[in-house]
């Protein structure tokens, strides 16, 4: 079963979000991990980029597949984390950790209310499953 | 191979359909059937045709023609061996490779190619080849901006006019701003824009062409690529004559990021302009952003060497509508034959036949500019075509060189309208001194008064 930590909300496309104040730190759950496989590569968004949510801002490729990255919050990206470069495989080993894509200045706090809780995103993961 | 129906085969399927011939089951209305023989020239031998092709050739091929163009295209010897064995029918009937892996004798070709493009750029990666140089700029100009996020990009007015009218073609669509950067007294891109341009931080990338358009040696001085990298701007190379990379500083070594270009020189003929073959390299961080098909060498499970096909996970088959491009061949054929070529000449013969090339050009411009109103346009150091000013219209000396069975070059005028009273002239190492003398005399008997303006 798939690792779904509490304290932080996901969307329906496996992202996982993680809130402080108004900064938002983006990755991809630990589902989406295992189900694409050892990845070899995030493309990421640019720093200072504007993101509007719910659409495709990068890509993770695996060595199965190639799948968009969707942000889940939009805004301004703030960081990014140039680590995954040298070793994306850090997104499999540890999604919400290590593995974290990158963070995003919100543009408006109220769109996290449409994001699942732990809850709301281990009952969808468990009825793909 | 192709096998036609014998007799028997047609007998034996009219057979089955219940048919008595095959004009029962096509039946052509008398209104418009032809009942009459068609008249033709009565057939010929073998032999007789080739003579007949042969004396039609005489009379239209440049073969008849003393010629001194390049501007793009250029007339290298070409080895048979390049013939005799891209001539194989394991190589000449085989496209771009489906079912690629099954190809191992052309992956290891591609592979061999990229090879070849990678230590002749000075670059990290080089792609399995792309229709012609132009394309190759345009692609290579679609990498910088989705590397960039920029939609706008710099190109010198001395990179070839038909690359940059491709790259047109190309921005329509993708909605991208394409700016010029002036050439210089010298011939050469003029930077003095450069600094105010970059401050905008709008350019994906400073597109510049080494040897450019007017044969210039033009690549960029050490200050310029710093101050372009410190923009976050890509720096493009195009190589329009490849035979250059044997004597020149390689791309990378001056600082591009990206180099594309026209690899026709090697080993592929001149046949109406085409087909040429399209070469793109770039620096490992552009990697994934490269277009098309990339060959890669790996081992099997029993631990041989063996090509795959690499990284396809940028390509159009898997994603879709956000592949980096949408080419979706390479000019297989015509790599081969730049291979064949590079591998038959070697690094040595590569490097001398460059330095002919240098030394017929040399040849040309001296016997040339010692004839009275015939001077050099520009000042800057060339491999092999001069821009070559002449008293009166270029076309109008040109039209008078055609009479003599000589092309003289190109009228730069047709791009340049400013450079009316140019001529572009290359020399190869097919150009002999008796074939320089033969244009001197010509040039010489050249009516000034009635070109003179």
């Amino acid at each position: 079963m798939a690792n779904v930590p509490a304290g932080l909300l996901y969307s329906k496309e496996h992202e996982w979000v993680k809130l402080d104040g108004e900064v938002a730190t983006v990755g991809i759950t630990d589902y989406a991990q295992s189900s694409l496989g050892d990845i070899v590569y995030v493309e990421l968004p640019r720093i200072g980029a504007t993101l509007s949510q719910a659409t495709s801002i990068g890509v993770v490729e695996s060595v199965k597949a190639v799948s968009d990255i969707y942000t889940p919050v939009g805004g301004d990206v703030t960081e990014t984390n140039a680590a995954i470069d040298a070793d994306p495989a850090a997104v499999n080993r540890d999604p919400y950790g290590d593995g974290w894509l990158f963070k995003v200045k919100l543009d408006d706090v109220a769109q996290a209310k449409e994001l699942l809780s732990p809850e709301q995103y281990a009952q969808l993961i468990s009825e793909a499953s | 191979m192709y096998t036609p129906h014998t007799a028997d085969d047609i007998e034996a399927m009219l057979r089955v359909i219940g048919v008595d011939s095959l004009d029962d089951l096509v039946r052509v209305p008398d209104a418009v059937a032809l009942r009459a023989p068609v008249e033709v020239t009565p057939q010929l031998s073998e032999s007789e045709i080739a003579e007949r092709f042969r004396v039609h050739a005489e009379r239209t091929t440049a073969g008849a023609y003393t010629a001194f163009l390049g501007a793009g295209a250029y007339r290298h010897y070409i080895p048979p061996v390049v013939g005799a064995l891209a001539m194989r029918g394991e190589f000449l009937t085989s496209y771009t490779p489906y079912q690629a892996e099954v190809s191992q004798g052309y992956l290891q070709a591609i592979y061999e190619w990229q090879t070849y493009i990678a230590l002749l750029t000075g670059l990290d990666v080089a792609n399995a080849s792309v229709y012609d140089g132009a394309t190759a700029l345009a692609e290579g100009v679609i990498m910088a901006v989705n590397a960039t996020g920029r939609k706008a990009v710099l190109v010198s007015r001395a990179v070839h006019p038909n690359y940059r009218a491709v790259l047109l073609t190309y921005a329509e669509g993708l909605e991208l701003a394409v700016d010029e950067l002036p050439y210089g007294p010298d011939g050469r891109t003029d930077l003095e824009s450069l600094d105010a341009q970059l401050a905008e931080q709008r350019y994906a990338a400073v597109v510049v062409q080494s040897p450019n358009f007017f044969g210039a040696i033009d690549a960029l001085p050490q200050g310029a690529v710093e101050r372009i990298s410190a923009s976050k701007t890509v720096v493009i190379g195009v190589v329009a004559e490849a035979m250059s990379l044997a004597a020149l500083a390689t791309p990378a070594s001056w600082g591009a990021d990206i180099c594309v270009g026209e690899a026709q020189s090697f080993g592929n003929a001149i046949a109406y302009g085409g087909p040429h073959v399209g070469f793109i390299a770039a620096s490992e961080a552009h990697l994934r952003r490269i277009p098309g098909r990339l060959a890669g060498k790996s081992v099997d499970t029993a631990g041989r060497v063996a090509y795959v096909l690499t990284l396809q996970a940028r390509e159009q088959h898997i994603r879709r509508e956000k592949a980096t491009s949408n080419i979706c061949t390479n000019q297989a054929h015509c790599a081969l034959c730049a291979t064949i070529y590079l591998a038959a000449m070697g690094k040595t013969g590569l490097r001398n036949c460059a330095a002919l090339n240098i030394a017929r050009t040399d040849e040309l411009a001296r016997k040339v500019t010692a004839l009275d109103g015939y001077t050099r346009r520009f000042g800057a150091p060339v491999f092999n075509e001069i821009a070559m000013r002449v008293p009166g219209r270029a076309a109008d000396v040109l039209t008078q060189l055609e009479r003599s069975h000589i092309l003289g070059g190109l009228d730069l005028g047709r791009f340049y309208p400013e450079l009316d009273d140019c001529i572009l002239m290359t020399a190869t190492e097919l150009t002999s001194s008796a074939d320089v003398d033969r244009l001197v005399e010509a040039l010489s008997e050249v009516s000034v008064a009635a070109v003179r303006r």
